[in-house]
């Protein structure tokens, strides 16, 4: 995606655009999650989950990686938060505050809250300090093809531009099978108690 | 579509260097026309005219020759209407739901290629991201039910969540057999594919796959019959029952917007299933990389979008509503354990082939 809006610019200025977007979509990202456990009013809280998520994928798309991104919008806003508000509106339909959401136990998830920030926040740092983003992800990959030179820019794109949903494949099927294929029995667990769970007689 | 081709020539031609800011301007434009053109097409062309020639009467005549400027009466129409809100409902969920609706339209819309050169955004992932976005209109038509304050759009609400989560599934197994014959996620790549691709050996024609996933088109035809809650998967907007579903409390603009959303959904997923199943802008006897397709791949495509939809309504015109045991039914015992066989045919065949 970077490399895509980079092409296309050839210029600096793609860089002050991402800029601006970063903080607008972080800052929107934030105060929609304050909103989530601020709000009285359940199905807001849901929504505005939606907008947490959505400024995550966001963050995954500036990060060049479309791959978490379109994950995230699946997974989270297409199926986890429809199935919140799904569960929401089935059992309760009233609208306006139901003062059920607050609790009293703010403090202890604010300092719950408090720690994972901060477990994070050091694991990232620790992780990558100051490792930059590479200017084009896609060219990472080596090609192993020569290369025609005849061609014009744009096949020489297609030719050169490695993949990097190919390179999330070939890694989950071939170093992390034993993980890949552990989770998926736990979900096929997971279904098939939940039908007995729902079918008592 | 008109962005890329307008940079396109205005650089090479011309030579002419357009701004970042100016290309972006192209961009919004030409999705702008690439949703409302053929959205507007599908209205006139089938809901207005096939269906009254299939009902055996004219349909609208008055507004223009043959009443082709009916759209545009109608349009007027619902702008004139007082934008009304309900006196108990939600206000901003109220308001935003339909713009959600046609957020997703619009994000459907960007993996779309047009041509070997005119696309939006050349994704990597593009049929991912495009199955991911579809499921955003959930999320929308959920605050359109629950906004109104209304027994009938919460219960069209529910019942639109619970057909389209359900109908999701079908749809993205459905296309996973075409990527695994193209070997890509990449819509314009699946096109190249399928232009450059053989049957037994006989590559005049190339190789639009509904000749060898007619399994997963058929799977991916009623799968998006049923996101589009167009009849017979009309079940949450079922007239006789709920009025119009979440639909019931809007008026003026809103309406409008969820009228648009519909036929442009409808567009933008025959589009898809153009690109996916019948070669895309691709023609045969004319090599994939001629630049010609430029100009001549939205025409193409157009055509391809008119033929998926017609076969979209004609189902729609045909055939009465489902119950709703019936259709959860057809999606969970019937289409999806199909489109798994067909995604395990189709890996088999790719190793022995």
């Amino acid at each position: 995606m970077i490399s895509l809006l980079a092409q296309i610019s050839n210029g600096d200025d793609l860089y002050v655009a991402q800029n601006i977007f970063w903080w607008f979509f972080a800052i929107v990202t934030v105060i929609a999650a304050v909103k989530v456990v601020t709000t009285d009013n359940i199905v807001h809280a849901a929504l505005h989950l939606v907008i947490v998520l959505a400024g995550v994928a966001v963050q995954f798309v500036f990060l060049g990686s479309e791959f978490a991104a379109a994950t995230q919008v699946l997974v989270y806003i297409g199926a986890i938060v429809v199935l919140l508000l799904f569960g929401i509106m089935l059992t309760r339909g009233s609208l306006g505050d139901d003062g059920l959401v607050d609790t009293e136990r703010r403090g202890l998830g604010a300092l719950v809250a408090l720690l994972l920030f901060g477990l994070m926040a050091f694991s990232l740092v620790d992780g990558f300090e100051d490792v930059l983003l590479p200017e084009d992800s896609r060219n990472l990959v080596e090609v192993t093809t020569p290369i025609d030179t005849d061609i014009d820019d744009d096949e020489f794109i297609r030719q050169t531009r490695g993949s990097d949903t190919a390179a999330i494949g070939d890694a989950i099927f071939e170093s992390y099978i034993v993980p890949f294929e552990a989770v998926s029995v736990l979900l096929l667990a997971a279904l098939i108690g939940a039908v007995v769970i729902a079918r008592k007689e | 579509m008109i962005s890329t081709l307008s940079s396109v020539l205005l650089s090479t031609v011309l030579a002419v260097e357009i701004p970042y800011w100016g290309q972006t301007s192209f961009r919004v434009l030409g999705g702008l026309v690439a949703i409302l053109l053929p959205a507007g097409g599908l209205v006139y062309v089938y809901l207005f005219k096939m269906m009254s020639f299939m009902q055996s009467r004219l349909g609208p005549m008055e507004a223009g020759p043959y009443g082709s400027m009916q759209l545009l009466a109608e349009v007027g129409k619902f702008l004139q209407k007082e934008d009304i809100v309900p006196a108990k409902a939600d206000r901003v969920v109220f308001l935003g739901a339909p713009f959600i609706v046609l957020l997703s339209t619009f994000l459907l819309l960007l993996v779309v290629p047009f041509g070997p050169d005119a696309w939006f955004v050349d994704l990597d992932t593009g049929v991912y991201f495009a199955m991911a976005v579809s499921s955003v209109s959930v999320i929308g038509i959920l605050m359109a039910g629950w906004g109104s304050s209304s027994k009938y759009s919460l219960l069209g609400g529910i019942r639109a969540a619970g057909q389209l989560v359900a109908y999701e599934l079908p749809m993205i197994l459905a296309v996973v057999g075409v990527v695994i014959q193209a070997g890509t996620l990449n819509m314009n790549e699946i096109v190249f594919a399928q232009a450059n691709g053989e049957i037994f050996g006989i590559g005049v024609i190339g190789n639009p796959y509904i000749l060898t996933q007619f399994v997963g088109f058929a799977v991916f035809l009623i799968a998006i019959q049923a996101e589009l809650t167009q009849p017979p998967f009309d079940m949450p907007v079922a007239e006789s029952e709920l009025v119009a579903g979440y639909m019931t409390e809007y008026s003026g603009l809103r309406f409008l917007l969820f009228f648009i959303g519909e036929f442009a959904t409808a567009g933008v997923f025959s589009a898809i299933a153009a690109v996916l199943f019948l070669g895309g802008w691709y023609v045969p006897f004319l090599a994939p990389e001629h630049n010609l397709y430029n100009v001549l791949g939205p025409l193409v495509l157009m055509a391809k979008i008119f033929g998926v939809a017609g076969l979209i309504f004609w189902f729609r015109f045909t055939y009465p509503r489902f119950r709703e045991d019936q259709l959860q039914r057809l999606a969970w015992k019937f289409l999806i354990p199909i489109a798994l066989v067909n995604i395990v045919i189709t890996g088999v065949l790719k190793v022995v082939f």
